[in-house]
């Protein structure tokens, strides 16, 4: 656990001395900022409703952006080798990257609260669905950077790391939106395995733990892809 | 120390290493040295818990690389080929993370970390960034991040490549200091660093070892001698009495300006002819002027080995 930590922070440290996390995170509340005033200004609605619908089409740029230098960078680096000939099992290097994204994202989050707190004070917000809405997009971002993760693990090219990042949670994404075209049968379970669906049960408050469980289930299948590979010892 | 038993690495359908054995004594200073792509970098990741071996043992202090593989790094320093740091932190801070990260905490990390400052001489580059360092900081960074723990066992991966000749020689003094009390592999294909540096060489080609021994004996068992035989008598004389010497070939014969005959002799075995030689000359009643063996040096060796 220790040793887990000691690579989180390191990993945050490294974000947060560069620029580009101030531009990522920049660029992040100004989209979700943009959709919040438009809707609460615009449309005189008091609620995170577009920023929520938002979010899952966002998080394919985001996340993609944030996790695509994890193990690429490393690999081309080759501080790769350092990392994984320390005392520490993969798994243990693996966790800490994806801790270190999700603090990021959680601090994206944190940003938004302004948001929250203008609803709170101008109108009268659903507090159950802003609840759910925000376990929804955290669950959601845990999932979307363990598949970021694993993309990046799979290259030694950023770029390459962050179009397969996007492809794969686009992919996840669509899922739910072409079950016109199969089989009745099928429907359901492209449902089930939708990235999006499982956010938009979420997203309407009621928080249940199948929608839960999805998402884990998801971070811990891109976590052990992730590591699989590794264990392989890509150059 | 470290033992490896027919050790085997395959990628894919290539092998880079084919059931190489050897063992490395405690205090030992071992050279790997061979060809690029020789198997010499997949055999250090190997011991170093990098890359899983395809068959074979390899034990260190009696621990499987299989099994015991956090404990076998706890062991290890490692400087891995072109020393990957991480660019964008600071010398102390990237130092103080690999203390970190072996569990070193706070006043021995503040001993280690100081120790290995000074051993290494990064005193004046703490607070730089590493991608700002010139390649011989950057090495040494590579080194103090390798010894920090204070390990029983160094791998070192190409030390001194890309170095400028000041630094190359610092580099092997350091090298040297350190081996008087610690294990040492360390890889080149630079032959006059086994010199500088080695107890023993290990030459590696087309993943299977070809010679293992100290650099003199690898010179003695495989490149022969040659003597320079200086004389002055008349040059049939010596040459036909040179015939009925056993080994020895006349490989160029040349008369100096005083009327020395100079001969240039080369010989198969191992055995020191001087004292036949010496005995050949009172026996015949020349005045010996020159007798001095040379040795074939290890480039030759290598050479010899690798060739094919």
């Amino acid at each position: 656990m220790r040793e887990v930590w000691i690579l989180t922070r390191r990993e945050l440290r490294a974000f947060f001395d560069s620029p580009s996390a101030y531009i990522v995170l920049s660029v992040f509340l100004l989209i979700t900022g943009w959709f919040f005033g438009n809707s609460l200004f615009v449309e005189n609605v008091a609620s995170l409703r577009s920023v929520f619908d938002l979010a899952p089409v966002l998080f394919m740029f985001f996340i993609p952006a944030l996790t695509m230098g994890t193990f690429a960078e490393e690999r081309r680096a080759g501080t790769i080798e350092l990392l994984l000939t320390l005392p520490v099992r993969d798994g243990q290097v693996i966790a800490a990257k994806l801790l270190s994204v999700v603090v990021v994202l959680l601090v994206a989050l944190a940003l938004t609260g302004v948001y929250v707190l203008t609803l709170a004070v101008l109108g009268d917000p659903d507090n159950g669905a802003t609840l759910g809405g925000y376990l929804g997009l955290a669950l959601l971002g845990l999932s979307c950077s363990a598949l970021g993760l694993f993309a990046s693990s799979l290259t030694r090219n950023q770029i390459v790391a962050f179009i397969l990042g996007f492809a794969m949670i686009f992919g996840l994404y669509l899922l739910d939106k072409v079950t016109i075209f199969v089989p009745g049968w099928l429907a359901p379970i492209l449902e089930y395995l939708s990235i999006d669906f499982h956010y938009r049960n979420l997203m309407r408050g009621v928080i249940d733990s199948r929608d839960v469980l999805y998402y884990l289930s998801l971070t811990a299948f891109a976590g052990l892809l992730t590591a699989y590979h590794l264990a392989r010892r890509p150059e | 120390m470290i033992e490896v038993r027919e050790l085997t690495k395959r990628y894919g359908s290539e092998v880079a290493v084919d059931r190489i054995s050897f063992t490395v004594r405690s205090g030992e200073v071992l050279g790997f040295l061979g060809p690029n792509g020789a198997g010499k970098t997949t055999t250090m990741k190997v011991i170093t818990c990098y890359l899983p071996p395809t068959e074979g043992t390899v034990l260190v202090d009696g621990l499987d690389v299989r099994q015991d593989s956090l404990a076998i790094r706890q062991k290890i320093g490692y400087l891995p080929e072109n020393t990957p740091l991480y660019p964008d932190m600071a010398t102390y801070d990237y130092l103080e993370f690999m203390a970190a990260m072996r569990g070193l905490d706070g006043a021995v990390r503040r001993r280690r970390l100081a120790e290995v400052i000074e051993v290494c001489g990064l005193g004046d580059v703490l607070t730089k960034r590493i991608d700002a360092l010139s390649k011989g900081y950057r090495q040494r960074v590579g080194l103090a991040q390798a010894m920090v723990h204070d390990p029983p066992i160094l791998i070192l991966d190409e030390p001194t490549s890309g170095l400028d000749p000041n630094q190359i020689v610092e580099i092997r003094s350091l090298i040297k200091t350190l081996g008087r009390e610690k294990t040492v592999i360390l890889s080149t294909h630079i032959l006059p660093e086994v010199q500088a540096s080695c107890d023993r060489v290990l030459i590696i080609h087309r993943g299977r070892i070809v010679a293992d021994g100290t650099p003199d004996e690898l010179q003695t068992a495989h490149g022969g001698q040659r003597i320079l035989f200086g004389v002055q008598a008349p040059e049939p004389e010596v040459r036909s009495a040179l015939e009925r010497v056993d080994g020895v070939r006349v490989e160029e014969a040349r008369r100096e300006g005083d009327g020395t005959l100079l001969l240039r002799l080369s010989t198969d075995g191992q055995k020191d002819l001087r004292p036949e030689l010496f005995r050949l000359a009172v026996e015949r009643g020349w005045t010996l002027t020159e007798l001095h063996r040379e040795r074939v040096d290890l480039e030759e060796v290598f050479r010899q080995l690798t060739m094919n």
